[in-house]
């Protein structure tokens, strides 16, 4: 029998606000154990949190962003549990009227288009971080009321290849829109996983799987890989799954339940008393729509369309945003946008790196790229030239028109001087002038490097395989 | 309407708290009375009536975001029954 995998994600993320959601205590990775902490976030008695707006502002672009309906009316709920890195004993958390609903991701995969849709998007905040040590635990509390987002999918993913790349769109469209730095090394971005298997065309949803605090995508990849693999097998060798909670372990690549508690999770929601309902305002939405940026998904598009950029030319300006930017600002203006696609990518990249420099430090201006690719197809330089004026255009910051004259490279046209070239390499190299009369096709190429060597790299090649191959077929 | 019995033994579990035979006993009928009284409530006509989120008719209370200075590290910890290398310690956290 076939079997189909139901996946659904929770995916988890800090929002890139300058202070905690509830407090003014720095929303900031790395500092000591402990230092950037305070009553509130600590959950001594008797404090208030207040709601940091901009917090709300990120959830709202958001929605935006993900196609959800903003909520006229949203709430702040506790939920109730243990642990001890959760000194309230509750987490502030949006229940039964979250900030956003039911949106949706369109993404690419497997070369086509795949939505997968947004059941909310809330606001909550962050735990602190526990240590283990070989007797006991530590608890820092720096990360306790970080502001952070759920993101809950519907259960349309159904592979574990179509779940990472969920996930890379999903983090794409979070920086795009300045949302989170989803920094996966800093712990920015964690997801649970909740996968069932059922055979194919069955309605019916198989037993649902959760694993528990994922911090990489590869990780949810292979633990998907590795959990619908194990269901599978249960299922048809006519075991039964039940609902449980697994653990991914990453050395081993193997998924483990976890010791299930006695009792299930009763979280006893109810509404929190010391925050006050929101309602977002006319004037408050549309200023957050103002903040809400092309998607990565549209520019790719946009690109390869307007541009008529390959698909993998436009990525690489979906990816680099600045660089995007800038080939685009030249882009609109000129003749031929793949061209100057081609230098920008290939070669502005490469000498940026090499010179550990950024774009608003460039020499020349942008024009100069498009004047560049210019002098190329009109035949006025040579492209292997054209990368010698790239160079000067780099060190410098001239015009390429300006290196051309001065440096005398305009490449060399005039049959009567490319024809006493011509002449010289016949003579100078006899042999391969008569394995080219025998036969020898290749032995061409070799004469025209011996030509364009003559002429300094300035001979127009094209003309030069012509003229050779008419004097050495006379 | 009778009150529903409630599980004190589960609430207490719910609570972290240790309950003698006799407690929870002697709980389960104080809850129990609480409950019917509240069950009151439930004779109320609430049809058509928005739930409320809030006792005050307030919304939207929120604060800029700015960072301001938190405690003193060691103030923070002060209240801690154990440290180490700047941690609240607590007993080995098993999941």
């Amino acid at each position: 029998m076939e079997y189909e995998a139901v996946i659904g994600l929770e995916t988890h993320v800090q929002l890139k606000t300058k202070s905690k959601i509830w407090c003014g205590c720095a929303n900031e990775f790395g500092a000591p154990p402990n230092t950037n902490v305070c009553p509130v976030c600590l959950g001594l008695p008797g404090v208030l949190p207040v709601a940091n707006e901009e917090a709300l502002r990120l959830t709202t672009l958001t929605g935006l962003l993900l196609n959800c309906t903003i909520a006229p009316f949203a709430k702040f709920d506790r939920k109730n549990y243990f642990y001890p890195d959760m000194p309230k004993n509750y987490q502030i958390t949006q229940y039964d009227r979250p900030s956003t609903l039911a949106g949706y991701v369109d993404f690419e995969f497997s070369g086509a288009l795949s939505r997968v849709r947004i059941t909310r998007a809330h606001l909550e905040e962050d735990v602190g971080k526990n240590f283990h040590f070989e007797r006991n635990s530590g608890v820092d509390f720096n990360r306790a009321g970080v502001p952070l987002m759920e993101i809950v999918s519907e259960p349309d993913i159904t592979s574990a290849e179509m779940a990472y790349e969920y996930l890379c769109s999903l983090k794409d469209i979070l920086m795009y829109g300045g949302v989170s730095d989803c920094d996966m090394e800093k712990g920015m971005v964690r997801c649970d996983v909740n996968v069932s298997v059922r055979p194919k065309g069955q309605q019916e949803l198989g037993a649902k799987i959760e694993i528990k605090n994922m911090n990489s995508f590869s990780g949810v990849r292979r633990a998907l890989e590795y959990e619908i693999r194990r269901q599978i097998e249960v299922v048809s060798r006519g075991g039964t799954l039940i609902q449980s909670t697994r653990r991914w372990d990453d050395v081993a690549e193997i998924t483990e339940e976890m010791r299930t508690k006695e009792r299930a999770h009763d979280y006893r929601y109810f509404p929190e008393p010391d925050l006050m309902p929101f309602q977002p305002t006319e004037s408050w939405l549309r200023e957050i729509a103002q903040r809400v940026v092309e998607l990565p998904l549209a520019r790719k598009q946009r690109f390869m369309r307007e541009y008529h950029l390959p698909a993998a030319d436009a990525q690489t300006f979906v990816w680099d945003v600045p660089l995007g930017g800038y080939f685009e600002s030249i882009a609109k203006q000129a003749r031929n946008p793949k061209a100057v696609a081609n230098w920008v990518i290939n070669n502005l990249r490469a000498k940026l790196t090499e010179a550990n420099a950024s774009l608003p430090e460039l020499r020349f201006s942008a024009s100069s790229i498009s004047e560049l690719a210019d002098l190329v197809d009109s035949g006025k330089i040579s492209s292997k030239i054209a990368q010698d004026v790239f160079g000067d255009m780099f060190e410098i910051g001239d015009a390429p028109g300006k290196i051309v004259e001065r440096r005398g490279l305009a490449q060399v046209s005039d049959t009567a001087a490319l024809e006493q070239f011509c002449d010289q390499a016949i003579v100078a190299n006899p042999g391969p002038a008569s394995d080219f009369k025998a036969g020898k096709v290749a032995a061409l190429n070799f004469l025209k490097g011996q030509v364009m060597k003559l002429s300094k790299g300035k001979a127009n090649p094209a003309l030069v395989g012509e003229i050779l191959e008419r004097k050495l077929k006379a | 309407m009778a009150a529903t019995d409630i599980d004190v033994n589960y609430v207490a579990h719910l609570a972290r708290l240790s309950l003698s035979p006799e407690e929870a006993q002697k709980f389960g009928a104080q809850l129990k009375s609480v409950l019917g009284y509240i069950e009151k409530l439930q004779e109320v006509d609430v049809n058509g009536i928005e739930p409320t989120a809030h006792a005050f008719p307030l919304i939207n209370v929120t604060r800029p975001d700015e960072v301001r200075p938190s405690l003193d590290h060691a103030e923070a910890l002060r209240n801690a029954p154990a440290q180490a290398n700047g941690l609240f310690m607590v007993p080995k956290i098993v999941e």
